[in-house]
């Protein structure tokens, strides 16, 4: 999925990085704890979260992730979003809850990658 | 390939900081061109042990050592030492107090993160002088 139908379905404010929304997601996923993110996740272009520390944005990186999704009407502060841009890291902001910004995508067809069990 | 050192202050004090030192080792094995796999392993299991370091330890130093078939990442802080090593490596199992939980850490999955990405991890630690974790990935 093209990163700017991510975008539309959530209808999704850019925060920086808008010429990465050409670029495609093969999956996503989404959680708080950026330490299950680490431990779990295996080559997901997108995170969606709901926590906007500078933490999520370096989580990202060292997955080399490709978008942030921030949900709940969550907006990270101005370094945050400077250290994603620095990164090349798309930003996006949604008003949707977790749950929901998940499950829009997932019914749309982006799905987690792998196994979804632990 | 020479063998090529990098190290790093990490600073205890400031938690948006963390994972700066891990940052700027993935650019460098990026440039000198290792694999994506080889990078994403260094980079998890450094940043997890940076943040354990600004979390129980006040910082600390970190000496990354590159040569062309392993990368040893050693940690080196003069925290508070680690009670239970057995416990301290089970899933799950934390000492971070709330605020860290707050921050998205403290799960209790930052010693295993480090074992399960790495292929060596080497843990000396001693209670109230410190704690040095030496992490071994063949590339």
């Amino acid at each position: 999925m093209k990163l700017s139908k991510v975008c539309e379905l959530l209808d999704a404010e850019v925060l920086c990085c808008e010429e990465g929304l050409e670029g495609e997601a093969k999956s996503a996923c989404g959680s708080d704890m950026m330490s299950d993110v680490l431990a779990f996740v295996k080559d997901q272009s997108i995170l969606l979260t709901g926590l906007v520390n500078p933490q999520t944005v370096r989580t990202a990186q060292m997955m080399d992730m490709k978008c942030i999704v921030f949900v709940r009407g969550k907006r990270p502060e101005d370094p945050v979003i400077s250290l994603a841009a620095d990164n090349g890291i798309t930003v996006l902001a949604t008003n949707y809850r977790m749950y929901t910004a998940c499950g829009i995508l997932y019914a749309n067809g982006l799905f987690s990658e792998g196994a979804d069990k632990v | 390939m020479e063998p090529i050192v990098l190290t790093y202050q990490v600073d205890g004090e400031d938690f948006s900081a963390a994972g700066e030192a891990s940052s700027s080792v993935k650019k460098t094995l990026k440039q000198l061109g290792f694999s994506p796999d080889v990078i994403r392993r260094v980079a998890i299991a450094m940043y997890e042990g940076e943040i354990n370091m600004v979390i129980h330890a006040d910082g600390g130093e970190a000496r990354v050592e590159i040569t062309q078939s392993t990368i040893c990442i050693i940690l080196a802080d003069k925290g508070p030492g680690i009670k239970d090593i057995n416990l301290a490596m089970q899933e799950g199992y934390s000492t971070a107090p709330e605020e860290v939980r707050n921050l998205g850490f403290g799960a209790g999955m930052g010693l295993p993160n480090i074992k399960k990405y790495s292929d060596e991890l080497k843990i000396d630690t001693e209670l109230g002088v410190g704690t040095t974790l030496t992490i071994l990935i063949n590339t």
